[in-house]
């Protein structure tokens, strides 16, 4: 599991990899934001954190598609398949689940804090954004897993795998931005949405790899 | 341990490709199967290798103990596709299967230098021809024991030598008391093999 975990990481960074293509494509909406939105300082940092949330929830869309469809293209999944008996596939895909969040998410929870700056955030806004973005994030990844998994014969699944996905994720935003706003608006919670993000990631982690399995077990043609 | 199919039928699409096949082979033996393009000798390996569910029948192995108790965990598959990453080099491929799959065998290196491509394992996997992929797809054969060997058209794309190297290692398989389930439609130079001729359904 180490193995494919380190495989997964070093294949992300590597050439046509696309780990940076999320942080990119972050940064660039994050950027055309005040174009669009107008130089009101007050207005930005309001919508800060949705903003962060909504653009880092598109980013992690972004390099989903390939998930297993790479594996798939090269034969790789058949043995991933074939060695169900020796590594449980919900595991293996649990664990390329991780190496996708860790080498392709991560950079997006780690450039977020200096895309804060942009929406004109205060400090604590943009630790807690950060925080419930790192939080968060992977739930995203484990739906979309189980969307890619479904996808994984389309040749061109990408969109089909957003369009799967996103209204899954709806519930990972809204405790994601209400427990960023809990953090500076004051009558609003933190702890409360907070703790049900971290719910969500957990409950997830077990239930987004056990769909995925299920459907690469019987997508293999 | 013997490898047991039972009238076996499969599908592709709704439609039956083969049917009614059944083969049992014993420790050593070997089983070549033939036919014209079409005649499901691809979709024969899936199902025995358990990717594609069999229509009807079943395939199983005995004697296989707690190592290898089902065909898939007792099965090397080498499709068409050769399960390489082309962004990695040829160690770091063969590395990975190798500490994916388990029940190590031979090193990389000692593999590398079976197949005849000593030297070349630092380069990255898409730089090598398509006979060095071949060879280095068959590499990933030896890294790990698995006793029933599932190949598909195991000597596509390589050179005379190669061949002969590979019937070599074929046989060395055998001999060791492997299973090997080949499709072809290449002499594969394995002496003393059962065959069995597919036809184009309908």
């Amino acid at each position: 599991m180490r193995s494919l975990f380190l495989r997964d990481i070093r294949l992300s960074i590597r050439a046509g990899g696309g780990a940076l293509i999320g942080v990119i494509f972050f940064l660039a909406v994050i950027a055309t934001i005040p174009f669009g939105v107008g130089p009101d300082l007050n207005l930005l940092s309001r919508i800060g954190p949705a903003i962060l949330w909504i653009a880092a929830l598109l980013a992690c869309l972004l390099g989903l598609d390939r998930l297993f469809q790479a594996d798939r293209e090269d034969g790789s999944l058949d043995l991933l398949v074939l060695n169900s008996d020796r590594h449980m596939l919900a595991l293996t895909v649990l664990t390329k689940c991780l190496a996708h969040w860790a080498g392709s998410v991560l950079p997006l929870v780690i450039a977020a804090p200096l895309l804060g700056l942009f929406m004109n955030m205060e400090p604590l806004g943009i630790g807690a954004t950060a925080f419930t973005l790192l939080v968060g994030t992977p739930a995203i990844t484990f739906i979309g897993a189980a969307g890619a998994a479904v996808a994984v014969a389309l040749p061109r699944g990408g969109l089909l795998i957003s369009v799967l996905v996103l209204p899954l994720t709806i519930p990972v935003l809204i405790f994601g931005v209400s427990a960023s706003y809990g953090a500076v608006a004051d009558p609003a919670p933190f702890l409360q949405p907070f703790l049900i993000l971290a719910a969500l990631t957990l409950f997830l982690a077990v239930v987004g790899p056990l769909a995925a399995a299920l459907a690469l077990r019987h997508g293999t043609d | 341990m013997r490898l047991i199919a039972e009238n076996l039928s499969g599908e592709r699409g709704g439609e039956t490709v083969f049917s009614g096949i059944g083969f049992a082979l014993e420790r050593g033996e070997a089983l070549v199967v033939t036919g014209p393009n079409g005649a499901g000798k691809s979709t024969l390996l899936r199902v025995v290798a358990g990717l594609l569910p069999a229509a009807e029948g079943i395939v199983k192995v005995e004697g296989g103990g707690d190592e290898f108790p089902s065909v898939a965990s007792a099965s090397h598959y080498l499709g068409h596709l050769n399960a390489m990453k082309t962004a990695l080099s040829v160690e770091e491929n063969l590395g990975f299967w190798r500490a994916f799959q388990g029940e190590a065998g031979l090193s990389v290196g000692q593999a590398l230098e079976t197949v005849g491509l000593d030297g070349l394992g630092h380069l990255p996997f898409g730089y090598l021809s398509t006979g060095q992929r071949r060879r280095a797809s068959i590499a990933k054969l030896l890294v790990s024991r698995r006793p029933v060997w599932l190949l598909d058209e195991p000597t596509a794309g390589l050179d005379k030598a190669s061949e002969e190297r590979f019937a070599g290692l074929m046989e060395g398989h055998c001999r060791e008391g492997g299973i090997i389930v080949a499709a072809t439609h290449l002499p594969l130079g394995l002496e003393g093999a059962k065959a069995l001729q597919m036809k184009v359904a309908g």
